[in-house]
């Protein structure tokens, strides 16, 4: 027996090693493979989609434990798009320090997570095909201040959420205007708000789609508003891993689509119809009833038909989860079709 | 004849030695791993960023900080000063209120023990975190709003922004105002060791209490009214009603109002049990000897009691500090900009450096618990070496 102990502990010492050994392997197993994410995705049977863990209207679950928002639409789309069945998504909630190592690690096909479009993200082997919300830091102040500006807020106390690009965008702003504040910083938006509401700022700063939902969580809503003005660009595009030029293309139209359909008059509850009847030449190549547009990005010629019968067009999408049919009441503002004075411009399909 | 190589003695050498390589080998990849990610994400590992610009704003800062010159070096300067204000005080602050507790928990009226020792129970048992959400919360909520503050002659503010005060400016004449305190807090020095020599020797105490409260004050209010009346006056300035709430003197923000409130009173009901333990470690005889000198109680317990007990209290006191000085960076969960909060937090979103900003600060707490550490072992060694 006196010898049996020894011996164990050599078998150990000799395992840790080993075991040393496996641990880097699976990450280097899993480098970025090139023009394989539609394949993989195909292959597994269905997509795995980097979500928000909780912003109104973009990806919250909802009572049945459903996820719903803009965000969880379009990863539905795409979802759509590639197996005609918009389930076919498992979505996995990301905080926002550790979303871009999931997308880069390989653990989700794509990140839609409300997150800003920047030069040094782009570079950072991330690509952003297509800006499905334009966004910009706001201010949610009490209406009893009577402020109507940003301008107004000159010595005021604003309370902001550590960690994010808000903190630079405010100390930009006040100081190229010669104008101060006085800040302070939380680690989430439950205490930040909840500081707002106390009363120790004036005012709560945050991206402007977030104030909706924030506004929603006080004790009287009707008492804050959310200033027009914006004072930063916050273009909000979902994110996939560099390298990969078919699913970027995939993404993006899965986007310019949902635009495209809309703006041809293409939605859910007349998608149908129009495959039926398709007078117009642009509906056609949109439905796929003409050309070979979705087999050209690896999908079927009636990927279009897919997004829009399952999930709608972007209006259908907008107004399901942020406009005025739902408690947020967010204005479609930039969000607007080109042609409508907003932002929102999908390229022809042809 | 046995193998040499069956010795126990060689076979527990082989797996040391084994199990080191095994350590090394997986300090090694784990480097590797960290270098290999890092290069993959395009992060340029060093602290080269220390240097580049932050950009951002801090609420409180005790050094000049302006968002559009400040570099990320200045930021931790800014949360490093912050973390040093905050333990610095809370220890002071604990070590002042656990004498008390403690000492009470053994006095003679029973009013005082058992509040004592509710105080310790209450303090003790509840998790700090806790306790910092009630003081920056529930109690910053129950002060007047920012627009209609509590006044006491337009000199001194109280509302959920901050308790604000008038903030005198000790520069140019007006140093001889703390050069005056601090000369009367070095007499006051003297007269503690005269009077813990004459004891040694037998003889009556010096009184120290009264003497050496007017030579702390008395000095520095000498010299502030000397300078008003030589048309020098200090000057002060007053806080005053701004466009959204109070501006100007010396505000104190509820984050660190909360904090140092929080940290003070948890670790003091730890450091009186703590005195406590010393006070009983010390032998009944000691006392009654004291009486028999004629010495108050107070003065037995100062003279007498105390000194001896600091030999129990000391090392576990040190332990305590270190723990203030840990628990300070719960400052994250209230908005109070301390090292972490402001380093860990807002520095390490915007630069990715990870590795390093982590580094960093675990080599700020360590060096500050070391030195707290040395300090006390340094004054354990003073204590413990006393004999009467």
């Amino acid at each position: 027996m006196r010898v049996v102990r020894p011996k164990a502990g050599l078998l150990l010492a000799l395992a840790l090693p080993a075991l040393a050994l496996l641990a880097p392997l699976p990450a280097r197993a899993a480098p970025a493979p090139a023009e394989r994410t539609l394949a993989d995705i195909k292959a597994r049977g269905h997509l795995v989609c980097g979500v928000s863990p909780g912003v109104a209207g973009f990806s919250v679950p909802d009572g049945q434990g459903r996820w719903t928002g803009l965000d969880v639409d379009f990863c539905r789309a795409l979802a759509a798009a590639i197996f005609d069945n918009p389930e076919a998504v498992r979505f996995i909630p990301q905080s926002s320090a550790a979303r871009f190592t999931a997308l880069q690690s390989g653990e989700i096909d794509v990140l839609a997570r409300n997150t800003t479009w920047t030069l040094s993200r782009d570079t950072a082997a991330m690509n952003f095909p297509a800006i499905t919300f334009y966004d910009g830091q706001g201010f949610l102040v009490r209406k009893a201040l009577n402020i109507t500006e940003v301008k107004q807020l000159d010595r005021a106390t604003i309370c902001l959420q550590q960690g994010t690009t808000t903190e630079l965008n405010l100390a930009d702003w006040f100081r190229t205007r010669g104008l101060t504040y006085r800040v302070v910083t939380f680690a989430n938006s439950e205490q930040t708000l909840g500081a707002y509401e106390s009363g120790r700022c004036d005012a709560y700063s945050t991206d402007q789609s977030s104030l909706y939902g924030e506004r929603l969580k006080t004790a009287h809503p009707d008492d804050h508003v959310i200033l027009r003005e914006a004072i930063s660009k916050e273009p909000f595009a979902p994110a996939v891993r560099q390298g990969d030029d078919q699913w970027r293309d995939i993404v993006a139209w899965t986007h310019y689509a949902m635009l495209d359909a809309e703006e041809a008059g293409i939605a859910q509850d007349n998608v149908e119809r129009m495959h039926r009847e398709a007078l117009s030449p642009d509906v056609k190549r949109i439905l796929g009833l003409e050309g070979t547009y979705g087999e050209r990005l690896g999908l079927t010629a009636d990927w279009a038909f897919r997004i829009v019968r399952h999930v709608g067009n972007y209006g259908d999408s907008f107004a399901r989860n942020l406009g005025d049919a739902t408690p947020l009441k967010i204005p479609r503002g930039l969000n607007a079709q080109w042609n409508q004075g907003g932002l929102q411009y999908g390229p022809p399909i042809r | 004849m046995p193998d040499p190589r069956s010795t126990p003695r060689w076979r527990a050498l082989v797996v040391q030695a084994v199990l080191v390589l095994a350590l090394a080998g997986l300090a090694y990849l784990a480097a590797a791993n960290a270098a290999q990610k890092l290069a993959r994400q395009g992060i340029v590992a060093g602290f080269g960023f220390l240097g580049r610009a932050a950009g951002f704003d801090i609420g409180q800062s005790l050094m000049p900080y302006a968002a559009a010159t400040a570099t990320y070096f200045d930021a931790f300067l800014v949360g490093l000063l912050n973390t040093l204000l905050v333990s610095g005080l809370a220890i002071v602050l604990s070590t002042a209120l656990g004498f008390a507790i403690g000492i009470a928990r053994r006095a003679e009226n029973l009013l005082v023990r058992a509040f004592a020792a509710a105080y310790v129970e209450v303090f003790r048992n509840l998790p700090l975190l806790l306790q910092l959400l009630v003081w920056y919360v529930a109690v910053r909520v129950a002060l007047p709003a920012p627009d209609d503050p509590a006044a006491w002659g337009q000199a001194v503010f109280l509302s959920q922004r901050g308790l604000f005060l008038p903030r005198p400016d000790f520069w140019g004449f007006a140093a001889l105002v703390p050069l005056a305190c601090a000369a009367g807090l070095f007499a006051t020095g003297l007269l503690i060791r005269a009077s813990r020599r004459a004891v040694a020797l037998g003889q009556k105490p010096v009184p120290v209490l009264w003497p050496g409260a007017l030579l702390v004050l008395g000095p520095p209010a000498l010299a502030w009214a000397g300078l008003a009346l030589a048309g020098h006056p200090v000057p002060v300035a007053y806080p005053a009603r701004g466009p959204f709430d109070i501006e100007g003197g010396l505000p104190v923000r509820p984050e660190f109002a909360a904090l140092l409130i929080g940290l003070s009173t948890y670790s003091a009901a730890f450091i009186a049990e703590i005195v406590r333990s010393g006070l009983d470690s010390v032998g009944r005889g000691q006392r009654e000897a004291a009486a028999a000198l004629s010495l108050s109680g107070a003065q037995a317990l100062r003279l007498v009691v105390l000194p001896q007990a600091m030999r129990v209290i000391v090392p576990p006191l040190t332990s305590q500090y270190l723990n203030t000085t840990k628990n300070s960076s719960l400052a994250v969960l209230i908005g109070y900009p301390d090292l972490v909060h402001v380093f860990m937090g807002t520095v390490l979103n915007q630069t990715n450096q990870a590795v390093e900003v982590v580094t960093l600060t675990m080599c700020v707490y360590l060096s500050l618990s070391l030195a707290t550490a040395l300090l006390m072992n340094r004054y354990n060694a003073r204590v413990a070496g006393a004999r009467r």
